[in-house]
């Protein structure tokens, strides 16, 4: 892609589990402060891209290059001070902490050296982090549930939840993997409003896996497409809406309706 | 106070020492079954150092406690690349191999065992216990047991949010080896006497039990498991021959009933979010 001023490139990346190829010589770039819609069928190997980029899995072959650095070969722990955040499709948050524990948790990053291990987060009142992840826990409406133990709340709460925990590293690249699975039209409406909102605001980069192609067309302004582990189309939405192997990938062969999963 | 009453609290306070040794490495995620192994080294160096070199108890046993750091730290390394059953397996092994050592040191008196000649008493022992408790409470209001907890929890997300995970596991099961000898140093110099045979298996697992039936989830968890065990047979007393078959069976009920423990970290907050919702209303009133 002939984005100018990419803030993520991925460079010819190949990985394959045993005789697998999941992800295959792929190469796309990501434009800074933009929106970027990463779609495809069931086992494209949306998912898998996100995991090489945030390093659960290290890459075989090509560079995945953040702002100049190429972070494939930087531990997966340390990519986050890197500023690349994420949430998880199967929501990940640690079910014996709270809500506001949770939060916490995503601000290690920037205050995990010994003495910010060491300091009383959660004893002394008014303590900066702790009012800094209830603020944002206000914001997001979820300051009634700070004391609750996450394992506890419905499914919906803990997707917000995911959010506000990511958005506390403070990533210039936010990796959304199907942010509005699992939630009614309503929902999805509002948690699209709020994610432009905040990434317009904080000048968040926007790398974004989703089925709901409504939902795509709304947030995204470049969709990439995959299938098999390869890049098939990239383009605007209403662009790789009208692609023929998009349709295939979807339809199969001989589709008539330009319909994708919805 | 009666020497009766005196020896259960003894007995309770470094069952408390102990019970916070094995809780720190569980809220981690790992299951440490050489807790004796540690609380060994810690008992026997504290005791060698208060008879050999005269140093007050008061010295010696942190010194011990640091000694079993010292040794935990050196296995931990190797060990925690081990997890679940196969890491309770190393960590087994690793307390017979100390227990076994020493019957073979003879400087601290081998399968005779070692007498030591300081001795301390319930205020001192207290002391230490109050002194094990506070710190692992104030370690748990840090990031740190937040930490910890998260790193119990999902290790591979805790690494993705920037969480030393490795790092964090060392410390807890340090920490704890190093709490375990303090444990080991106090009975040392209540007793006057320690042996081999005292630091078996079944101390460790009792000890690991502590924490299981008080609850891992919480910092007063390991407090209540430790009560529970050592008062209950006391209270049971009246039935000589049965009393620790009823216990047992209380036990076994109480773990059938509640697996996660008598208290957990939900339940805590629950109680405090009253607390402040209460409050709240009071000051919107």
């Amino acid at each position: 892609m002939s984005a100018t001023d990419p803030i993520l490139t991925l460079d010819n990346v190949s990985k394959h589990f045993g005789g697998l190829a999941v992800v295959e010589n792929l190469s796309f770039a990501v434009r800074r402060g933009a929106c970027t819609g990463l779609i495809g069928p069931n086992g494209a190997g949306k998912t898998t891209v996100f995991n090489l980029i945030t390093g659960v899995y290290p890459i075989d072959t090509g560079r995945i290059v953040l702002d100049g650095v190429d972070i494939a070969k930087i531990p997966s722990r340390r990519r986050i001070h890197h500023g690349v955040a994420r949430n998880f499709q199967n929501i990940r948050l640690m079910p014996h902490l709270s809500t506001l524990e949770n939060v916490l948790v995503g601000q290690h990053c920037r205050n995990g050296g010994l003495f910010g291990v060491l300091q009383p987060v959660s004893l002394v009142p008014g303590n900066r982090w702790r009012e800094e992840a209830r603020a944002a826990l206000e914001e997001a409406g979820l300051a009634a549930y700070e004391r609750a133990t996450v394992g506890s709340l419905p499914y919906g709460l803990q997707k917000r939840i995911e959010l506000v925990r990511a958005l506390m590293a403070k990533p210039r690249l936010l990796l959304l993997d199907e942010p509005a699975a699992g939630l009614n039209p309503a929902e999805t409406d509002a948690l699209r409003e709020r994610i432009t909102a905040i990434c317009r605001d904080r000048g968040i980069t926007l790398l974004v896996v989703e089925h709901d192609m409504h939902f795509v067309g709304a947030l995204c302004a470049d969709v990439i497409v995959l299938n098999f582990g390869r890049k098939i189309a990239e383009g605007t939405p209403e662009h790789v809406r009208e692609d023929a192997l998009v349709r295939e990938a979807y339809l199969g062969a001989d589709a008539m309706e330009p319909r994708y999963a919805s | 106070m009666s020497g009766y009453l005196e020896g259960v609290l003894v007995l309770l306070a470094i069952n408390v020492v102990y019970a916070y040794a094995a809780f720190l490495p569980i809220a981690a995620g790992q299951l440490n079954l050489g807790v004796a192994g540690f609380a060994a080294v810690g008992g026997y160096a504290s005791a060698y150092l208060s008879t050999t070199l005269a140093l007050s108890p008061l010295i010696a046993i942190p010194l011990g406690g640091v000694a079993a750091g010292l040794v935990g730290l050196g296995v931990a390394v190797p060990v925690l690349r081990t997890r679940g059953i196969y890491l309770a397996l190393a960590t087994f092994a690793l307390g017979e191999i100390v227990r076994a050592s020493i019957l073979n040191l003879e400087v601290v008196g081998g399968a005779a065992g070692y007498p030591v000649t300081a001795f301390i008493r319930l205020p001192t022992i207290a002391m230490f216990a109050l002194g094990v408790t506070v710190l692992v409470w104030l370690l748990f209001a840090t990031r740190f047991g937040i930490a910890i907890t998260a790193v119990h929890d999902d290790e591979r997300v805790a690494d993705l949010m920037g969480l030393d995970v490795r790092a964090f596991q060392v410390a807890a099961f340090t920490l704890g080896s190093v709490i375990a000898g303090i444990g080991g140093g106090l009975y040392a110099h209540h007793f006057s006497y320690i042996e081999a045979q005292y630091f078996s298996i079944s101390l460790s697992i009792s000890i690991v039990l502590y924490v299981l039936f008080g609850g891992t989830q919480s910092v007063i968890g390991p407090l209540l498991g430790a009560a529970v065990f050592t008062l209950l047979p006391e209270l049971l007393r009246g039935s000589a021959q049965w009393r620790y078959v009823l216990f047992a069976a209380i036990l076994i009920v109480v773990m059938v009933i509640r697996p996660q423990g008598l208290i957990t970290g939900a339940q805590i907050r629950r109680l405090l979010g009253l607390r402040s919702s209460a409050s709240q209303k009071e000051r919107a009133a």
